[in-house]
C-alpha cells in the first residue's frame, strides 16, 4: 500500500508540475503586459501623461523584463517556497490576501456538494436498478437527459426565482446581508449553511443525474451474478443482500470518478457562482478574468486543479481500498 | 401447419428469404441506418435538429427583421400571437392587434398598448426589410409578416432595445450550430493526430502524450475556456472573435476522442492485416487511414455527436458572462445575456426563449448520440 501511495503521490506531483507550466502560458497570453495596465490603472485620469519609459521602470521594478522561463521560475518558485501567488492589481495587494478564506467557502460548496451528490445518486441509482422498467425508472432516465441538458446557470435562475417568492428575498450569496463582513462566529455558521443548499442544488444536478445511471447501470449487472442468486437462495433478506454483494462492487466506478464530479463541479462553478452572487473563488476567478489580473487568475486556476487532482490522489486510494486487485495491477 | 391466409407458401418463403438476403448482403452503413431508423426517439430528435439547423441557415428568409433592427414603438414588448377571433368577431386570416404609445400614469414613461379596436393581418410570404438569403441571394421576401408595412409583428416580444426576439433567436441559431460544428471538426482534426500518433507510435511517445492528454484533461474546462476568451483583445472584430472562439472550443475538446482513438489503434496495431499493409511497405498514415480507421469510424462518429453539446453549453456559458462572443454578433449565449436577473423572469419572461433552443438542441443531439450508439453497436440485435 505505501508503494501504491507513493506512485500516486509522484504522479500527482508531475501532473501539477505540468498544469503549472499551462496556467502560466495562459497567464502570459493577453495582450499587453502588468506594467501597461498597472501604469494605465494607476496614471488615467489624473491628468498625468505616461511615457514610455514610466513603462519601462515600472516593468523593470515588477521584474516583467526578464524572459520568460525566469519569470515562470519566480513565479512557481514564490508559490512553492514562500506560499507567495504574486500580486493582485486590480485591488493593489497580495493575491494571498485577496483569496483569503474565500478559498475556505469554496472547498465548503464543493464539499457539500459533493455529499449532495452521492447521498442522492448512490441509493437512488440502487432503487432505479432493482426497479428496472418502472415509471420511476423512466422519470429518471429523463431526468438524467435533463441534468445535461439544462444549463446550469438557467436552473440557478429558476430556483433563485422560486426561493425569492418562497422563502424571501434574501436568499441569494452565502451569507445574509447582517453577516456579510462579520468576523466568524456560529450564528454566521449556521448563517452560511442555511445560503449553502441552493448553489450545493445547482451545481450537485448534472452530477447527480449522471452518477445515478452510472449506479443504475453498474447495479443492473451485478444484480444477475450468481453470487446474488446464491445469496437469496441460502435466503438473506433482500435489504442486506443488495448492500453486502451488487451494492459493494457498483460504488467502485463512483468512488473512481470523484475527481470527475470535482472536475465538472469547479467547471460550472463561475458561472453559478455569477448568477447566485456567491462571493467564493469561481466569482473571483471571473471577475479576474474580466479585469484581466491574471495573477489571481492563475492561483485560483492553480488552486482548482490542484483539488481535483487532489480528489484524484483520494479516490485512487479509497479504490486501492475498496478493491485490492487494482493495487497488484498497478 | 399452413394458415389459409397467406395462400400459397412457396411465396411467402420465396419473400422471407429474399429479406434474409437483403440483411445479410447489406452493407455496415445500410444495417446501422436500419438500426438507428428504429430508435424512434433518436429520428424525432433529427428531424428537430434538422428543422433548426434549416432555420438557422434561412434565418434572413424565415425571420421578419434583421437582428439589429430596432422597433421603438415597442420596446420590451410582451409577445404577439397571432388569433383569429376577438370581441369584434371573428376572420379567416390571423391577425394581432395594432399598438398605440400611450403614458404609464404614474411614472409617465411612454408604453405601449394593444389597441383591441385595430386589427393587423399577418401575412405570408411578405415584403419587408431587403436581406440577402444565404448571404448572396437578395430579396424582400419573408416567411411571414404584416400586411400593414408599417406596422411590426413581434411573434416572441422584443427586447429593452425594441429588437424582434423572434428574428434574433433564428440568426443566433445559426451562430450558435456552425460555432457547434467548426469546434467539433477542429477538435477532431486535433484528436485524430494526437491520438493517431499515440495509438500507432506506442511506446515512449505515447507516454509523453498520455501525460499532456492528462494535464489538458484535469484543469476545469470551462474556467480554462474562459481564461483563453479573456485573452481576445477588446478591439478584435466580431468575426475574429467567432473564429477565436471556435478554436478555442475546437483546441481543447480533443482528449476523450483522441484516448478513443488511441486506445482503438492499440487494440488493432498487432493484427494480421495492419502487419501486412506495412510488409507491403505503406506508409503510418496510408495505414492508420485507409486500414484502421474504418474499422472504428462508427464509434468515432458517435463520439462526435456526443461531443456537441458541450461545444454548444460551452459557447452559451462563455457568451452568458460577457467572456465569449460579443454583440452585436447573436448566439444563444448572447441573447442570454439580457436574461441574468430574477428580475427578468418576472417582467419580460420571453427574453428566455433562446434557452428553450439551448435545452432542445442539447436534448436532440444526445438522444442522437445514444440512438447511434445503440446502432453502431453490431451485437445490439440477435438477428
Amino acid at each position: 500500500m505505501l508503494r501504491f501511495t507513493l506512485e500516486r503521490l509522484a504522479g500527482m506531483v508531475v501532473t501539477m508540475a505540468l498544469v503549472s507550466v499551462m496556467v502560466f502560458i495562459i497567464m502570459e497570453i493577453p495582450p499587453g503586459d502588468y506594467a501597461d495596465r498597472y501604469a494605465f490603472r494607476k496614471f488615467s485620469g489624473t491628468g498625468v501623461s505616461v511615457t514610455e519609459a514610466d513603462v519601462a521602470a515600472i516593468r523593470s521594478d515588477l521584474g516583467l523584463d526578464k524572459p520568460m522561463v525566469l519569470r515562470y521560475f519566480d513565479w512557481i518558485g514564490g508559490i512553492v517556497l514562500r506560499g507567495d501567488f504574486g500580486q493582485a492589481f486590480a485591488f493593489e495587494t497580495s493575491v494571498v490576501k485577496v483569496i483569503g478564506d474565500k478559498a475556505w467557502l469554496t472547498l465548503g460548496i464543493l464539499l457539500t456538494t459533493l455529499l449532495l451528490t452521492y447521498a442522492i445518486s448512490v441509493p437512488v441509482g440502487i432503487y432505479a436498478a432493482v426497479k428496472r422498467g418502472s415509471a420511476v425508472d423512466y422519470g429518471l432516465t429523463i431526468f438524467s437527459y435533463l441534468g445535461l441538458a439544462l444549463p446550469n446557470f438557467l436552473l440557478a435562475l429558476i430556483l433563485l426565482y422560486f426561493a425569492n417568492k418562497w422563502f424571501g428575498a434574501d436568499i441569494g450569496g452565502l451569507f445574509s446581508t447582517r453577516y456579510q463582513d462579520a468576523p466568524w462566529s456560529l450564528g454566521k455558521f449556521w448563517d452560511l449553511v442555511k445560503h449553502l443548499w441552493l448553489p450545493a442544488v445547482v451545481l450537485a444536478w448534472s452530477a447527480v443525474a449522471y452518477q445515478i445511471q452510472t449506479m443504475r447501470a453498474t447495479m443492473s449487472d451485478e444484480l444477475n451474478r450468481l453470487s446474488v442468486t446464491a445469496a437469496r437462495a441460502r435466503g438473506v433478506p433482500e435489504g442486506k443482500l443488495l448492500l453486502k454483494y451488487p451494492a459493494r462492487l457498483a460504488i467502485n466506478p463512483i468512488v473512481s470518478t470523484i475527481g470527475f464530479d470535482v472536475n465538472r463541479i469547479f467547471s460550472e462553478l463561475p458561472i453559478v457562482a455569477a448568477v447566485l452572487g456567491l462571493t467564493e473563488l469561481g466569482e473571483l476567478l471571473l471577475k479576474a478574468y474580466l479585469d484581466l489580473d491574471m495573477y489571481v487568475a492563475g492561483a485560483i486556476l492553480l488552486l482548482l486543479t490542484f483539488i481535483i487532482v487532489f480528489m484524484n490522489f483520494v479516490s485512487d486510494l479509497l479504490l486501492a481500498w475498496l478493491d485490492p486487485r487494482i493495487k497488484l495491477g498497478a | 401447419m399452413t394458415d389459409a391466409t397467406t395462400g400459397a407458401p412457396g411465396k411467402q418463403e420465396e419473400k422471407e428469404r429474399q429479406k434474409r438476403l437483403k440483411y445479410y448482403s447489406a452493407s455496415q452503413w445500410t444495417l446501422i441506418w436500419w438500426r438507428f431508423r428504429r430508435h424512434r426517439a433518436a429520428m424525432v430528435a433529427g428531424t428537430i435538429l434538422g428543422l433548426m439547423a434549416l432555420l438557422g441557415v434561412f434565418a434572413e428568409f424565415v425571420a421578419p427583421y434583421g437582428p439589429t433592427t430596432r422597433d421603438t414603438k415597442y420596446i420590451d414588448g410582451a409577445p404577439q400571437i397571432p388569433m383569429f377571433c376577438d370581441q369584434n368577431g371573428c376572420s379567416a386570416t390571423p391577425f394581432i392587434h395594432g399598438v398605440s404609445t400611450k403614458r404609464d400614469p404614474v411614472t409617465l414613461r411612454a408604453i405601449s398598448v394593444p389597441d383591441p379596436d385595430k386589427r393587423v393581418y399577418v401575412a405570408f410570404l411578405a415584403s419587408g426589410e431587403e436581406t440577402r438569403v444565404l448571404g448572396f441571394i437578395p430579396t424582400t421576401i419573408h416567411l411571414f409578416g404584416l400586411s400593414d408595412a408599417n406596422a411590426k409583428l413581434h411573434l416572441w416580444g422584443t427586447d429593452d432595445l425594441g429588437r424582434d426576439v423572434f428574428s434574433r433567436t433564428m440568426y443566433a441559431t445559426r451562430t450558435s450550430l456552425s460555432i457547434g460544428v467548426l469546434g467539433v471538426l477542429i477538435s477532431f482534426v486535433l484528436a485524430l493526430l494526437i491520438g493517431g500518433v499515440a495509438g500507432y507510435a506506442g511506446g515512449m511517445t505515447d507516454n509523453v502524450i498520455q501525460r499532456v492528454t492528462e494535464v489538458v484533461r484535469v484543469v476545469p474546462i470551462i474556467p480554462l475556456y474562459m481564461g483563453l476568451a479573456a485573452a481576445m483583445p477588446k478591439e478584435w472584430s466580431t468575426t475574429q472573435v467567432y473564429f477565436a472562439m471556435t478554436l478555442i472550443l475546437g483546441l481543447f475538446g480533443w482528449p476523450t476522442l483522441a484516448r478513443r482513438i488511441r486506445s482503438q489503434l492499440l487494440s488493432i496495431r498487432s493484427e494480421d492485416f495492419v502487419i501486412a499493409a506495412r510488409l507491403a511497405g505503406a506508409r503510418p498514415g496510408r495505414i492508420i487511414g485507409q486500414h484502421m480507421l474504418p474499422s472504428f469510424t462508427s464509434f468515432i462518429i458517435v463520439d462526435l455527436v456526443i461531443s456537441f453539446p458541450y461545444m454548444i453549453l460551452s459557447e452559451t456559458a462563455l457568451s452568458f458572462v460577457g467572456l465569449g462572443l460579443r454583440p452585436p454578433t447573436v448566439s444563444w449565449g448572447v441573447l442570454l445575456q439580457q436574461a441574468q436577473s430574477v428580475r427578468v423572469i418576472e417582467q419580460t419572461p420571453w427574453l428566455f426563449i433562446p434557452a428553450v433552443f439551448v435545452v432542445v438542441a442539447v436534448l436532440a443531439f444526445t438522444v442522437i448520440g445514444d440512438g447511434l450508439r445503440d446502432a453502431a453497436d453490431p451485437y445490439s440485435e440477435a438477428q
